[in-house]
C-alpha cells in the first residue's frame, strides 16, 4: 500500500518536472561562477527575464490542455508591444486606457484564432499558424517599420523627446526592498488565474474533457467550441500582458519583439511534463518548467558559455526531458 | 469438377486467453461465390485477416492452388493473388485514381527507377472497360475522394485485379450503395466468375446471399457450424445455424414491466439522413413508444440504421432529424446532446474508446462530466460535491477501482462501461438510449449490467436498447424491433420473439409470416 502510494507520487508528472529542475539546479551549483548562483540577485533576475517566456507559457497551456496550440503568441508579443509604446509614448495616453486596448487587442486576436479553430476547424497549427504571421504585419503596420521608442521622429527629420511614462518604470521595477521584479509578479499572477481557470472552474475541466477525448465531450453536453475560445481568448490575454511587460522592460515598442517567443512558451510547458496530446497536464508543471528553462538560461550565462553552445544544449536538454518523462510515465 | 482454388484447413486464433476462431475449414473453387455468414462476433473478420495476410499468427494451414502458403504481411496475400475489398475501403482519398490502382505495385520503366506512367494508364484504363467503369485519361488522374462512393467500390476491384487476383474477398461490399449501384456490383461479380475468379463475400442480407451465392458456410462463436450449397441450403436452416440450439439464458427473465407505466419517450415518423448527401436515408419513418419501467429493443446488424437512430434521437448529429419526438409527454426537437442531456436523454455509444471514456481523465471527473452543469452552480467547480457523487455512483455500480483519482483508461473494459453508464445517471435520465452496453466488457461485468439495467426499469427509466446479441435482446426486452436498411421490419412482443423471426426480420427476410414487412 504504501511502496505503491510512493511508486505512484514518483510516476507523477510533477515529480519529474521537479526532478528536472532539481538537475539543473544542481548543475548551478557545481558550476557556480565563484559563487554568482548563491547569490539573490541571480535567482531575481533569472526570475526576471524568464517571465515573459512564462506568461506566454500559461496560455499555452491552457490552449495544449484543450488539445490545440498556439504559435501567434510572439507575434502578439510584439504587436501589443508596438500598440501600448504607441498608445503611451506617442498619444499620451493614460496607462489604464492604454492597457485597456491593448489587452483588449491581444484578446481579440486569440479569439479570432479560436474561432478559426473551434467554428470553422482549422487545425490549430495552420490557423495560429497564419496569425503568426498576420499578427506581425500588423504590429509592423501599426508602427511602420519602426521602433517606437522616445525619441519621436518628426517629418522634417528632426526629433523630439518624450519622457517615459511612470507605467514603464513601475513595470520594470523592483519591489520587497529590491529583491522581486515586478513582472515576476505579473508572471506569478497569470499562474494563478490559470489556476483557477483550470482547477477551480467548471470551464478548466471542459479543457481537459475536450483535450482527453473532444467526441466524448461533446457528447456529454460539453461546450466543446467555448471552451477552445475561452483558451485561445486567455492566451491572447496573457499575450498581450507579456507584450506590455516587453515593452516596459526594453522602453520602447519593437515590432520584432517576442519572435520566437512562441516556441520558447512550448517548450516552457513541454519540459513542465504537459503533452502536446492534449488532455493532461496543468499549470503547476508550466511553472517548474518555466523555472527548469529559466534557470538553464542563467547557468549557462553566468558560465559564460558561447551562445551557439547555449542554443544547442538548450535542444538537447529539452529532448532529455521529454524522453525521461515519457518512459517512466508509459 | 472446377479448380480449387484455395483451402484454409483448421484455422485456429487466440488473442491471449480469449479464443476467437477454432479449427475453421473453409475451401473456394474458381468460379464459385462462398457466401460466409454468421452474427457479429462469430469470427468471420478475424477469419478474413488472415486470409489477407492481416494476421500472421495463427494455427492450421492455407493452401492455395494445392500448394501451402502461410503469408507474414497483407502483400505477401496481395502477391499470390488474393485481394481484400474490406468494409471500409482501402483506397488513399487524396490520391488519383490511377495511382490507388497502382499502388503497391507501381510499373516501373526498364531499370526500376522511373514509373512507366503511360504502361500503368493504358493498363488502368483496360481494367476499367472490363469492369465497365466509364472513366476517361483524365478521370484517372482525378483524386479518388471526387467519385461517389459505387465508383470508388469498383476502383477498389479494379485495384485487386491489377494484382492478377484471382481470390477476392468482400465484406459487406453493399453496405453503403443504392439498389442501382448493388445491381451494377452483382453484375460485376457475375462476370469476375466467368473470369474464373473466386469470391468470398460476407453479408448480413438474405436478399443478397441467395441472390449471389454458391456456396455458404456459416461461423458461430468462432468455429465452423456447416457449408452447403445454396440450393441445400433453405433460409430456416441458415438462420438456425447463425443462431444454434444453446440460447444460454443468462440470469432470470425479467418481470414484465406494468402495463400503467406512462410513456416517456415516444417517436413518430423519425427520419435521419445520411451523412452524405445524396444517399438513400439512414433511418426512415421510425416510431416507437416507451413506457416507463420498459425496455424496449432493437435488433440491427451492421448498417440497419440502429446507431444512426440513437445518434439521430439524442441530437449528435444537430437539428436534420425528421419526425416528432416527446420526453415525458413534452415535444422535444433533438438538436444538440446537451439540449438532450437537460430533457432527460442519455446515449451510451457503442465505440467507448472513441466517444464514451475519457481516457486520460480521473474516474471522478468522467463521472461527473455531463453532470458539471448541475453539480457547479456559477461555474465554479464543487469538488466535495463532486466526489460524493463519484463515490455514491462508484459504490451503486459496483466500479472496482483503486481511487477515484485513477485515470479512467487504466480501469478493464466492464469498469470503463461503468464509469460511462455512472456518467449518464448522473445527469438524472428518464430515458436511456443504450447502444451494444455489454461490447468488450467480460461476463461477470455483463450479468451487472444485465442487472443494473433491471433496477433502473424499477426506477421507472425507459431504455431503449440496441444489441448485435440476440440472447441478450431476448433476456431484456420487454417488445423487440427488427431494423434493416433504416426502416423497422418487425415488431415482437417477448412471447412472440424467436431468435429466428428476429433474426430474419434484421436481415431483411421477405415474407416472414406474422410480421409487417415492409
Amino acid at each position: 500500500m504504501k511502496a505503491g502510494s510512493v511508486r505512484r507520487w514518483l510516476a507523477a508528472p510533477s515529480f519529474r518536472a521537479l526532478l528536472a529542475l532539481a538537475f539543473v539546479v544542481a548543475i548551478g551549483c557545481a558550476f557556480n561562477a565563484d559563487g554568482a548562483f548563491f547569490r539573490w540577485g541571480t535567482h531575481r533576475d533569472m526570475l526576471r527575464q524568464v517571465s515573459v517566456y512564462g506568461i506566454l507559457g500559461c496560455g499555452m497551456t491552457l490552449v495544449i490542455i484543450s488539445g490545440g496550440i498556439d504559435l501567434s503568441v510572439g507575434s502578439v508579443v510584439g504587436l501589443c508591444a508596438v500598440l501600448f509604446a504607441r498608445q503611451t509614448l506617442h498619444e499620451g495616453q493614460a496607462a489604464p486606457a492604454a492597457l485597456a486596448v491593448v489587452l483588449g487587442a491581444g484578446t481579440a486576436i486569440g479569439l479570432l484564432s479560436g474561432a478559426l479553430v473551434a467554428r470553422f476547424r482549422v487545425q490549430a497549427f495552420v490557423a495560429t499558424l497564419a496569425m503568426m504571421v498576420f499578427a506581425r504585419g500588423l504590429a509592423k503596420w501599426v508602427s511602420g517599420g519602426q521602433k517606437i521608442s522616445q525619441a519621436i521622429q518628426h517629418p522634417d527629420g528632426t526629433f523630439t523627446y518624450v519622457d517615459l511614462p511612470a507605467v514603464f518604470q513601475r513595470l520594470d521595477h523592483r519591489i520587497l526592498g529590491g529583491n522581486l521584479s515586478v513582472v515576476t509578479l505579473v508572471f506569478l499572477g497569470c499562474v494563478l488565474l490559470s489556476w483557477v481557470v483550470l482547477e477551480k472552474l467548471r470551464y478548466g475541466r471542459y479543457l481537459y474533457a475536450t483535450g482527453g477525448n473532444e467526441e466524448a465531450a461533446r457528447l456529454s453536453g460539453v461546450p466543446v467550441a467555448r471552451a477552445k475560445l475561452l483558451a485561445y481568448g486567455l492566451s491572447g490575454l496573457f499575450a498581450a500582458v507579456a507584450g506590455v511587460c516587453q515593452a516596459a522592460q526594453e522602453q520602447q515598442g519593437d515590432p520584432e519583439a517576442g519572435s520566437t517567443y512562441e516556441l520558447t512558451a512550448i517548450a516552457i510547458a513541454v519540459i513542465g511534463g504537459n503533452t502536446l496530446s492534449g488532455g493532461r497536464g496543468g499549470i503547476g508543471l508550466t511553472l517548474l518548467g518555466a523555472l527548469t528553462i529559466g534557470y538553464l538560461e542563467k547557468v549557462l550565462s553566468i558560465n559564460a558559455v558561447g551562445e551557439s553552445s547555449r542554443l544547442m544544449l538548450t535542444g538537447a536538454i529539452i529532448i532529455a526531458a521529454v524522453l525521461l518523462q515519457r518512459r517512466k510515465a508509459g | 469438377m472446377p479448380e480449387r482454388l484455395l483451402a484454409l484447413r483448421d484455422i485456429g486464433k487466440r488473442f491471449g486467453a480469449n479464443r476467437v476462431l477454432e479449427g475453421v475449414s473453409l475451401d473456394l473453387d474458381a468460379g464459385e461465390v462462398h457466401i460466409l455468414a454468421g452474427e457479429n462476433g462469430a469470427g468471420k473478420t478475424t477469419l478474413i485477416k488472415i486470409l489477407a495476410g492481416i494476421h500472421s499468427d495463427y494455427e492450421g494451414a492455407i493452401e492455395l492452388g494445392g500448394r501451402p502458403v502461410r503469408f507474414a504481411t497483407p502483400h505477401e496475400a496481395n502477391r499470390a493473388g488474393i485481394s481484400v475489398i474490406h468494409q471500409e475501403l482501402s483506397l488513399i482519398d487524396s490520391m488519383s485514381v490511377l495511382d490507388n490502382i497502382h499502388l503497391g505495385r507501381e510499373r516501373a520503366r526498364p531499370g526500376g527507377l522511373w514509373l512507366d506512367r503511360s504502361g500503368q494508364a493504358e493498363r488502368a484504363l483496360a481494367l476499367c472497360r472490363q469492369l465497365n467503369l466509364e472513366l476517361s485519361a483524365e478521370d484517372l488522374a482525378r483524386p479518388v475522394e471526387q467519385f461517389p462512393l459505387s465508383v470508388k467500390n469498383l476502383v477498389e476491384i479494379a485495384k485487386a485485379l491489377a494484382f492478377d487476383a484471382r481470390i477476392l474477398v468482400m465484406d459487406e461490399p453493399t453496405s453503403a450503395l443504392s439498389r442501382a449501384e448493388v445491381d451494377r456490383l452483382f453484375a460485376l461479380v457475375e462476370a469476375l466468375k466467368r473470369r474464373g475468379c473466386g469470391i468470398i463475400y460476407i453479408t448480413h442480407k438474405m436478399e443478397e446471399i441467395y441472390r449471389v451465392a454458391d456456396r455458404i458456410t456459416v461461423l458461430r462463436d468462432g468455429r465452423r457450424v456447416g457449408t452447403a450449397a445454396a440450393g441445400d441450403c433453405p433460409e430456416s436452416r441458415l438462420i438456425q445455424w447463425m443462431i444454434g440450439r444453446e440460447l444460454a439464458p443468462q440470469g432470470p427473465p425479467r418481470p414484465r414491466a406494468p402495463g400503467a407505466g406512462e410513456g416517456v419517450l415516444e417517436v413518430r415518423g423519425f427520419g435521419v439522413p445520411h451523412p452524405v448527401p445524396g444517399r438513400p436515408p439512414a433511418v426512415r419513418d421510425f416510431s416507437v413508444s416507451v413506457r416507463a419501467g420498459e425496455i424496449v429493443g432493437i435488433a440491427g446488424l451492421q448498417g440497419s440504421g440502429a446507431a444512426e437512430l440513437f445518434q439521430g434521437l439524442f441530437g449528435a448529429r444537430g437539428a436534420v432529424c425528421a419526425g416528432s419526438v416527446a420526453v415525458g409527454g413534452k415535444p422535444f426537437s433533438p438538436e444538440s446532446p446537451s439540449r438532450s442531456i437537460g430533457r432527460g436523454l442519455c446515449h451510451l455509444t457503442a465505440d467507448r474508446k472513441g466517444s464514451g471514456l475519457v481516457p486520460a481523465m480521473s474516474v471522478e471527473h468522467n463521472v461527473t462530466l455531463a453532470s458539471l452543469p448541475r453539480s457547479s452552480p456559477g461555474g465554479v467547480l464543487r469538488p466535495r460535491r463532486e466526489r460524493e457523487c463519484a463515490a455514491a455512483q462508484a459504490a451503486a455500480l459496483g466500479i472496482r477501482l483503486e481511487s477515484l483519482d485513477q485515470a479512467a483508461g487504466t480501469l478493464s473494459g466492464g469498469n470503463q462501461q461503468k464509469v460511462v453508464l455512472a456518467k449518464w445517471l448522473e445527469t438524472r435520465p428518464r430515458v436511456l438510449l443504450l447502444e451494444e452496453p455489454t461490447r468488450g466488457v467480460d461476463i461477470g461485468a455483463k450479468s451487472e449490467i444485465y442487472s443494473l439495467m433491471r433496477r433502473w426499469t424499477t426506477e421507472g427509466m425507459a431504455i431503449l436498447l440496441i444489441s448485435s446479441e440476440l440472447p441478450e435482446l431476448l433476456l431484456l426486452c420487454d417488445r423487440i424491433l427488427a431494423m434493416h436498411r433504416g426502416a423497422v421490419t418487425a415488431e415482437f412482443s417477448r412471447e412472440e420473439a424467436t431468435p429466428e423471426r428476429i433474426l430474419a426480420a434484421a436481415m431483411g427476410s421477405p415474407g416472414r409470416p406474422g410480421e409487417a414487412c415492409a
